[in-house]
């Protein structure tokens, strides 16, 4: 009978190359970060033993850059460090919220918003506001790496676009300016430790009144995260009324494709979602004047 | 499979134990170093009994792999109380019967401990969030919140 293994390589091409070696052996392989998702599938019934190779143990993934020339969030960095980062606090609040959504003050001092990428769940709470960000992926492959948007990322319910022998470095951002403000907003029938009935996050700069760029994105209504185009084009130019929120809550109806579950039906889902939308607007809004 | 040979500061104290690739740090714990303070609720991070410190950091020790103590510094439940007596904490939940099965407490203490070393003076919502994560199925949660606001006050103004 096969047995775990354990691994914690000490470099990039040292954890690539772990990855070739244990699929050449025909054995399987788990990544592991904070675990918090990781720890709780292996002991399903039915999985079974593989190679655990830990990436806490890198420098790439330790990363947390913040600075004017952009921000960089490395796989292995818990989610109670970026929120008690200053600086992350006032550029990227809504990235923030919507990881501090995420389980308990115990979860948090492990678990990861690039491992919530990775285990792409549909209702994973910091993929939309990641989404919103605009963040991009820093891939490790065998060749060096290669970078998508989170956008594209998640491909199915449980499914990333990970390819076999790769893994997630990171997170890379832009320095939002400071006309530039971000906002999740999720609703679950509990204040905590709940898992979202519908989520969505906003990004939006607003100059001289006018908003002239966003990024909306929607959660836990389809079977992956989704970058809504149309409500974004919804509010650009506008001056951020109550009609061009109505319109961008509508796209992001539209967009919805949700099941219907013991958490909500799917006529409940796509009516929240637009509600929320409007709601994440007014938060970021609020943000970027200073409110 | 060999079993894995790891280094760890427990309590302050240095340790070393042999554990399996997938067993956790809770399991380790119990099971290799007889430290069965800490329980054994859910196992899926989601009750918080079985909270302990790492490197100063709340962690659910069931969602830990014990390989993953290497070069680390735990502290468990049995850590809290110094040589002089009970934490204030643990005073304060007899205090204030803020117990009754006892099967949580050991995860509210370590937790609360964490709370107080970030925030010494929290209010009563911020003990609130800071310990969703633990489930007590007895008291109702306020004997537990009045306990942490006593040791607050106990541990700011020492009689």
């Amino acid at each position: 009978m096969e047995s775990y293994a354990y691994a914690a390589p000490s470099s990039v091409s040292e954890t690539v190359a772990l990855l070739a070696q244990n699929a050449s052996e025909g054995r399987q392989t788990q990544i592991l970060a904070g675990g918090t998702d990781v720890l709780v599938q292996m002991r399903a019934a039915g999985h079974t033993p593989r190679t655990i190779i830990d990436i806490k143990t890198l420098a790439e993934t330790n990363r947390l850059d913040v600075s004017a020339d952009g921000i960089y969030i490395g796989a292995a960095v818990p989610s109670a460090v970026i929120n008690e980062h200053a600086l992350l606090q006032s550029a990227l609040p809504g990235l923030l919220e919507a990881a501090d959504l995420i389980g308990s003050t115990q979860i948090q001092g492990r678990a990861t918003i690039c491992g919530n990428l990775c285990n792409a769940s549909p209702a994973g709470d910091s993929i939309p506001a990641m989404i919103a960000a605009g963040a991009i992926c820093e891939i490790a492959t065998a060749a060096g790496s290669r970078e998508i948007a989170v956008e594209d990322f998640v491909v199915g319910v449980g499914r990333n676009a990970l390819a076999p022998g790769e893994f997630l470095l990171g997170l890379k951002l832009a320095m939002p300016s400071a006309e530039t403000k971000d906002a999740y907003l999720r609703f679950t029938p509990r204040t905590e430790m709940d898992i979202a009935v519908a989520g969505v996050g906003v990004s939006l700069t607003v100059a001289g009144g006018r908003c002239t760029q966003a990024r909306v994105a929607i959660g836990a209504v389809a079977p992956t995260a989704m970058l809504v185009p149309e409500a974004a084009e919804a509010l650009i130019g506008t001056d951020l009324n109550d009609t061009a929120l109505h319109q961008a809550g509508e796209a992001c109806k539209a967009a919805a494709s949700p099941i219907s579950d013991k958490r909500g039906t799917a006529e409940y889902r796509k009516k929240v979602v637009a509600v929320l939308c409007r709601r994440a607007i007014v938060v970021a809004h609020q943000r970027i004047q200073g409110a | 499979m060999a079993r894995l040979q790891v280094e760890t500061v427990i309590n302050g104290e240095p340790r070393e134990f042999l554990c399996d690739a997938n067993q956790s740090m809770l399991d380790v714990l119990r099971d290799e170093l007889g430290l069965t303070g800490t329980k054994e609720g859910c196992g899926t991070g989601d009750c918080g009994a079985c909270s302990v410190l790492v490197d100063g950091r709340l962690v659910c020790s069931c969602l830990m792999l014990g390989v993953e103590a290497s070069g680390k510094s735990v502290e468990t439940i049995e850590g809290i109380a110094g040589e002089d007596g009970l934490h204030p904490l643990q005073r304060q939940f007899l205090e204030n019967a803020a117990l009754q099965c006892g099967i949580c407490t050991p995860g509210f203490i370590v937790a609360s401990k964490a709370l107080l070393a970030k925030n010494p003076n929290p209010d009563e919502e911020t003990i609130r969030y800071w310990l969703a994560g633990n489930l007590c199925r007895c008291t109702g949660y306020d004997k537990i919140i009045r306990a942490v606001q006593d040791a607050a006050a106990e541990m700011s103004h020492p009689a």
